[in-house]
């Protein structure tokens, strides 16, 4: 148990970062150790929101449960509900109709591109400009305003169900996409003139939060932590579920492996999510929204898992079924929790700014790590 | 023209008939000071509303619209708010020192306040070393930082006065050296002086490129020592929370908070006196005609236009750039502008030695 208080032998100062800290968007429990403006240790304390969710799963129906899971990573709802129906439908062998697997995925895409902006306002306000925030809304508004009209949400959308989507796509929703796509080629330079070319910005991050791709495995990161130190780890490639094969896209690879590499690979994700959405949006075949299902869902005897790429990386949904209307044991591996690991590796030695930078580049989403 | 001298002069005239002449100094002075805490308290105002408004409208937002027209009794409402909240002390603060500290922010900057020269004949003291008063008052600055971030007992508010105490001495070498490339140019510490000699051209005119070069590093200095983005470590909201003033409630934040605004003022006010020729209108060589028309637009109008010209730009860094690191900060003082202000004063005593500036 670290002293909450005081100093230790050697000088150095503990501060208590958090849990209610502008910094950790949420309750995260930082310890910190400095010397100085120097960081000697970072200690997270978690918890602050746990909420059971894995035990409140095991409780509730196939239907159910999958409602839940939008409350984990709130940033990327949709991905996590697409986790656990594709593991239903794993466990029940549903075939999904083409064409709620394509709105599955222009809907998973529009999500990643609405928690990337998000990520960059945060990121930016993190380091003390607060205009590129608004500015990243602008365009996030209009993802959620499509979402409202296809889900009727704006933030747990609730939307994917066993066998398919809960409801067919707005008539707006193909306009109002190509809306998005223009809106967003046309503001997407303002990001590199307001942040990325920024030179303080490129001062802050470059060489800041090193992650060698070798500690990035052992701890586990995935998703754009993992991708900036240049390991290949996107499940849509290594992994792919829906149509994911059949599409056009690359996997964003930095070799930095410090903070600016991470901040490289969100932003260039937003781009490849773009053409992603581009390639399906005049391609949505026509038939049914949702396959033929019982009522009552029940899977069969067995362990099931099915991963995603969610936004902030390699999301697993593990399953044990007793045959029984509920699940008996339901396991999340949610990113957020491995890719905070990293942090007291990354941070030591570097200063108190810098501590906050990193956390930005990480992404961290608190009720994804607590659950 | 319509001027304050008139004014000052009539009641300087009615009150030396009826009072004695150290009753009629007492008296004036008391009239001078509450001038100076009015318009202290109106200048906060506008200000908090205007960097909400300039905020808003580079964040592509109204800002506060509703309070009022167009906004403007917004920031009165707030002052309000803040006057009624409760101004608490933590424990363990040295008490004595933890409410002290606002106060003193808010005495240097009315101390600040009196040498500027706010129209062509008003001006609360016409100070002969004005320009050193400035800058020797405003190096006290610090040391309500200083005294708040130690006396709060809170980590935070001791790391932000530790960053803060860096910072402005720092800068203040290469504001100080800015400044005083200016007294170099016209020979002069007196600020109304220094607006006189511009009346053929300001000095940022005059001087060629080592003016312009000083003038940038004293933008850069002055909102390094105002504590502003992107120089605002003492405050870093994402990392120390509020910095300094972070145990800071009600009125107390409120002084800490006015002070800031008031130091953005007085900076600038400095600046477009040395650099952007105070209250002196614009003239151009020998065009006489343009040159009368323009002495037709007031004096104040001249000196508040420009300095909000320089607020505006103070403000635009701030909502535009991220916050530098504290090791990035002092780089950037000792290693760049340091160097290069002391090359740059060399240059321009060398030109005022020759006579090369026009």
């Amino acid at each position: 148990m670290v002293e909450e208080i005081g100093s230790t032998a050697a000088g150095d100062i503990i501060i208590n970062v958090g849990p209610q800290h502008p910094a950790t968007h949420g309750v995260l429990h930082l310890v910190i150790t400095i010397n100085g403006e120097t960081i000697q240790k970072v200690e997270p304390h978690l918890g602050y929101i746990h909420r059971s969710i894995e035990k409140m799963c095991e409780s509730l129906t196939y239907r159910q449960f999958i409602y839940v899971t939008s409350r984990m990573d709130y940033l990327s709802s949709h991905i996590n509900n697409h986790a656990c129906a594709l593991c239903v439908e794993k466990g029940l062998q549903i075939e999904v109709p083409s064409r709620a697997q394509v709105i599955r995925v222009l809907m998973d895409e529009l999500t990643r591109i609405a928690s990337h902006e998000l990520w960059w306002g945060a990121m930016a306000m993190d380091l003390g400009a607060f205009t590129p925030f608004f500015h990243a809304f602008r365009e996030r508004e209009a993802i959620n305003d499509i979402m409202e009209e296809t889900c009727g949400a704006r933030l747990t959308m609730n939307y994917m169900v066993p066998g398919g989507v809960m409801q067919d796509i707005h008539p707006n929703f193909q306009r109002r996409v190509k809306e998005f796509i223009a809106l967003f080629k046309s503001k997407v330079n303002e990001y590199n003139e307001l942040v990325t070319g920024n030179i303080i910005f490129q001062n802050r991050m470059k060489g800041v939060g090193n992650l060698s791709a070798a500690d990035a495995i052992s701890f586990g990161c995935t998703g754009p932590t993992a991708r900036g130190s240049g390991v290949s780890c996107d499940i849509r490639k290594l992994y792919p579920y829906e149509i994911y094969e059949t599409l056009n896209f690359e996997e964003i690879l930095e070799t930095g492996g410090d903070s600016f590499a991470r901040y490289m690979v969100r932003v260039r994700e937003m781009s490849q999510s773009i053409s992603i959405i581009e390639q399906l949006i005049d391609n949505i075949p026509e038939g049914d929204f949702q396959a033929k299902t019982k009522a009552v869902l029940k899977l069969p005897k067995g362990e099931f898992y099915q991963r995603v790429e969610t936004a902030r990386g390699e999301f697993g949904v593990y399953m044990v079924s007793e045959g029984g209307t509920t699940p008996y044991r339901i396991k999340y591996r949610s990113p957020g929790f491995s890719n905070l690991s990293a942090l007291d590796h990354m941070a030591r030695g570097s200063k108190l700014g810098d501590l906050v930078a990193m956390m930005g580049t990480l992404d961290l989403v608190i009720p994804d790590i607590d659950r | 023209m319509w001027s304050f001298s008139k004014i000052s002069k009539l009641i300087d005239s009615w009150l030396s008939v009826h009072f004695s002449s150290t009753w009629t100094m007492v008296i004036e002075m008391v009239i001078a000071g509450i001038a100076v805490i009015t318009l202290f308290a109106l200048l906060g105002l506008v200000l908090v509303l205007m960097e909400r408004r300039v905020a808003a409208w580079i964040q592509i937002r109204l800002g506060p619209n509703r309070v009022g027209p167009g906004g403007m009794l917004q920031s009165l409402a707030d002052t309000l708010k803040l006057l009624v909240k409760e101004g608490m002390t933590p424990d363990g603060a040295d008490k004595f020192l933890f409410n002290l500290a606002p106060f003193i922010a808010m005495i240097v900057a009315m101390l600040l306040m009196a040498p500027i020269a706010f129209a062509s004949d008003f001006q609360l003291w016409n100070l002969n070393i004005g320009v050193l008063y400035v800058t020797a008052i405003s190096s006290l600055m610090v040391i309500s930082i200083l005294m708040a971030g130690w006396a709060s007992n809170n980590k935070y508010s001791l790391m932000g006065a530790m960053r803060s105490g860096a910072q402005i001495v720092s800068y203040e070498l290469s504001a100080g050296l800015s400044i005083m490339s200016i007294v170099v140019l016209s020979g002069s510490l007196n600020l109304n002086e220094i607006i006189l000699s511009q009346a053929d051209g300001w000095w940022i005119f005059k001087g060629h490129i080592p003016v312009v070069i000083a003038f940038i590093i004293f933008i850069i200095a002055v909102t390094a020592e105002t504590n502003r983005a992107p120089f605002d470590l003492a405050e870093a909201e994402s990392e120390l929370t509020a910095g300094f003033h972070t145990e800071y409630s009600g009125m107390k934040f409120a002084l800490f908070f006015l002070a800031e605004y008031i130091n953005v003022f007085i900076v600038c006010a400095i600046g477009a006196t040395l650099f952007l020729g105070g209250w002196m209108p614009l003239h151009i060589g020998h065009w006489q005609a343009f040159n009368h028309v323009m002495d037709f637009i007031p004096s104040s109008i001249w000196f508040f236009g420009k300095t909000f010209f320089l607020i505006f730009l103070i403000m635009w860094f701030r909502w535009t750039f991220p916050r530098l690191r504290i090791d990035q900060l002092l780089d950037l003082e000792w290693k760049y502008l340091l160097p290069i202000s002391i090359f740059n004063i060399l240059l321009i005593t060398l030109m005022a030695i020759l006579g090369w500036h026009f």
